[in-house]
């Protein structure tokens, strides 16, 4: 899948994932997508519902040999 | 849509009871939420310039976990907790556990208080400090970081009167 930004949060625990793609969403515009690595077994229901209450759309979750991938598209 | 709201009262002063505040802070910020934490009691501890001042006890904290952030698997699955009694008798104990729940934080990738701390910052959240407590523990303003707004229980629930979201922690 195509995008514009990447945010590596592997390594990192709740709530950091959570507030670094926050940041990272602020740095790209409407309609742009995020890629976001992640190593928490919780960012998947946190992404979520991170999307659900913000309005960012969700496109897909991955999940490979422990690592998780996100793409979201910016609101 | 109206911008939902939270607001929290942060009572407790030590290092673990730190995290909840912040971290529901610093998630509410980031899914858009209006939020203020109140600091009161020993929750003042939480918006000093010196953070060093946060310790972690297992004294009289039954559901600590006590293990170590390092060695083999094995070693670290041992449980280490003993009778209140002889930890109270051990100088340093505090110290000595608030080093390896530090190291244990740090293996795990949470973030530390400040790291937490300065991200509420960052996201505006608003940090209201109990002028009564400040005066009856012998605080100066200069104790606490810049920012923070000083009031009591009145100014708290100008705010929390509004919120969709407030807890007492």
């Amino acid at each position: 899948m195509n995008f514009d930004k990447e945010l590596d949060a592997r390594g990192l625990n709740c709530p950091l994932p959570i507030l670094r793609a926050k940041k990272a969403l602020a740095e790209v515009t409407s309609g742009q997508v995020l890629k976001i690595l992640s190593t928490d077994p919780g960012s998947v229901k946190d992404f979520a519902a991170f999307a659900k209450q913000t309005g960012n759309e969700l496109l897909s979750t991955a999940e490979a040999g422990g690592e998780f991938t996100f793409f979201m598209k910016k609101k | 849509m109206d911008t939902k709201k939270m607001a929290i009262i942060a009572t407790k002063g030590t290092l673990d009871w730190a995290y909840p505040p912040f971290i529901l802070a610093s998630t509410a910020a980031a899914l858009g939420y209006e939020t203020q934490i109140f600091f009161t009691f020993y929750g003042l501890q939480l918006v000093r310039k010196d953070l060093s001042v946060l310790k972690v006890s297992p004294l009289g904290n039954p559901g600590m976990p006590m293990k170590m952030p390092f060695g083999p698997k094995w070693f670290k699955s041992i449980n280490w907790n003993m009778p209140n009694a002889i930890q109270a008798i051990i100088p340093g104990y505090e110290s000595v556990a608030t080093a390896l729940m530090k190291q244990t934080i740090s293996n795990n990738g949470v973030a530390t208080i400040p790291e937490l701390r300065e991200l509420c910052q960052e996201a505006e959240v608003k940090f209201l400090a109990c002028q009564m407590t400040v005066e009856l523990f012998g605080f100066s303003h200069s104790d606490f970081i810049d920012g923070l707004e000083y009031g009591g229980a009145a100014t708290f629930f100008e705010f929390a009167g509004e919120t969709d979201i407030c807890l007492f922690i």
